[in-house]
């Protein structure tokens, strides 16, 4: 109930749009009814293309984004624990991460074409940052006296890491994380919407050329319908791994 | 001391360097022996390295000048044969008390059954029976360092070192501590290295007080405090009494002086 009533907005927001398509308050091609667009997206449903699409999307925000994660985990923890490391790349993720990653679409397809590498390139490019950023200042922040218990129970360096430092960065880690999953949205879109041969973005582009323009609304509310759901997932799941950081 | 001594330490001097500012002879020549499961207190006024000689024997800081040999092999580093015990109990937050009473016996490669049933034997011995499943967030002040005492005694090291352990908790659930430590000490001998700076606690667990100067830390003077301390009301015993008083002045001359030095 107390959830309904949040979203009460959201309804509102979908009643306002349909009133002022059917009122003709707006051009129906800049704005098309909302129950039209409804019938599109199930019509898209039905013919399969919405989930190919769909797919081909998602399979390559998931590797993108995994590979980030794995990768930019690495480099933090590296950055703050070996002098060498944050030394040799820190000049470099300065200099890297005011960078607007679209602006490498172009780069990317010419490295790896047009096809799924260049996408997940650079989602892996454009989220891994802000994931090495929140590794490194969790991994910074870990207690010593913490680090200086596990080494005197008999783990090695390595295994400290592991058991420590990793652990101690998990809530900034985690939070860098929640930022990269929303940047891999926005990178997938957009790199589809210029050079795709499928995908939501290539979708929304395809549609809009023809002038479907109700079916480029269905697309366009259902990419931003899983990058809400996606982001409530994540939180949720957040909330349940650093369960340890709440008295209960 | 007759017995041969386990912890040796000859003319241990540190130097801190802070990052800003100059830097500060902390230990001056600092020697010691402690002998197999002696309890040693470190006492003295705060900023007197106490703590810092008490990392130099866990082998968390370089020894840089002298040296401190254990059983005979000079320190280099952290190991299972020293157990350490903090004044903010160093649990690992995301860890049950379970899992972190585990973690020592993991690290030591215990088989799993073995060391399932060795967690409980400890979580029973310091009074945590039903709190296993809890995270330190959950639990009191007292009740996290007796996990952390748990923690350490269960992998059973040979020497314990402990850093002001009960500086953080409150005057009762210190004084009921300080009787469990006792207790356990009973059942489990250790070679003990107990860092405070309150004279009481010092005269009742420890068999030598070693009292240390302010900065530069040297050891003053040690001080034999090995009498019997099973009577009901021993803080009121003219034994006891005596002894707090004589050390309670060497640790005040030192007080003083290092109150003296910090405000000219």
């Amino acid at each position: 109930m107390r959830t309904l009533i949040r979203y009460l907005p959201l309804a509102l927001l979908a009643a306002a749009w349909e009133a002022a398509a059917r009122l003709h308050l707006v051009s129906s091609l800049a704005l098309p009814p909302l129950t039209d667009v409804i019938g599109s997206w199930i019509e898209l449903i039905r013919d399969g293309e919405l989930l190919v699409n769909g797919l081909a999307s998602l399979y390559r925000a998931a590797v993108g984004l995994a590979l980030a994660v794995v990768v930019g985990a690495l480099l933090g923890v590296m950055m703050a624990w070996f002098r060498p490391a944050n030394t040799l790349l820190s000049p470099l993720v300065e200099i890297f991460y005011p960078l607007p990653k679209s602006a490498l679409i172009p780069v990317t397809v010419i490295w790896l074409g047009f096809g799924d590498g260049s996408k997940i390139l650079l989602i892996f490019l454009g989220c891994m940052l802000p994931v090495t950023i929140g590794a490194f200042n969790g991994a910074r922040g870990s207690e010593q006296v913490l680090v200086w218990s596990a080494r005197s129970m008999g783990a090695s360096r390595l295994r400290m890491l592991w058991d420590v430092v990793l652990p101690s960065a998990m809530p900034e880690l985690l939070n860098g994380i929640r930022t990269a999953l929303a940047l891999s949205f926005i990178l997938l879109v957009s790199s589809e919407l210029i050079v795709a041969q499928k995908g939501f973005g290539y979708l929304i582009g395809s549609l809009g050329a023809n002038g479907s323009y109700d079916a480029m609304y269905a697309v366009v509310l259902t990419v931003a319908f899983l990058g809400f759901a996606a982001d409530r997932l994540y939180l949720a799941l957040t909330r349940r791994a650093l369960a340890w950081r709440y008295d209960t | 001391m007759a017995a041969p001594a386990q912890i040796l330490l000859e003319n241990v001097s540190h130097v801190y360097r802070p990052v800003r500012g100059r830097e500060v002879l902390a230990l001056d020549q600092v020697s010691l022996q402690v002998a197999n499961r002696e309890f040693v207190a470190l006492l003295g006024p705060s900023g007197c390295g106490k703590s810092t000689l008490l990392y130099l024997i866990g082998g968390f800081l370089p020894v840089e000048a002298g040296s401190i040999t254990v059983d005979g092999k000079k320190v280099t580093g952290p190991g299972p044969d020293r157990g350490i015990v903090f004044q903010h109990f160093a649990l690992f937050p995301w860890k049950t008390v379970r899992g972190n009473i585990l973690y020592g016996l993991e690290r030591q490669g215990m088989p799993k059954a073995e060391r399932e049933k060795r967690a409980q034997d400890f979580i029973e011995l310091v009074g945590l029976h039903g709190f296993e499943d809890s995270y330190p967030s959950q639990l009191s002040g007292g009740m996290k360092q007796r996990t952390a005492i748990a923690r350490t005694l269960a992998f059973d090291p040979a020497i314990l070192l402990m850093d002001e352990p009960f500086g953080a908790l409150d005057a009762q659930t210190r004084g009921l501590m300080q009787a469990e430590l006792m207790r356990i000490f009973q059942r489990t001998p250790k070679t003990v290295i107990f860092v405070t700076h309150d004279v009481q606690e010092a005269v009742y667990l420890a068999d030598r007080v070693a009292v240390m100067s302010a900065r530069p830390g040297r050891i003053k003077t040690i001080v034999d405090t090995k009498f019997d301390k099973k009577a009901e009301n021993i803080f009121k015993e003219r034994v006891f009494v005596e002894k707090v008083d004589e050390i309670w002045h060497l640790v005040r001359e030192e007080a003083i002086k290092a109150q003296g030095r910090r405000s000219t």
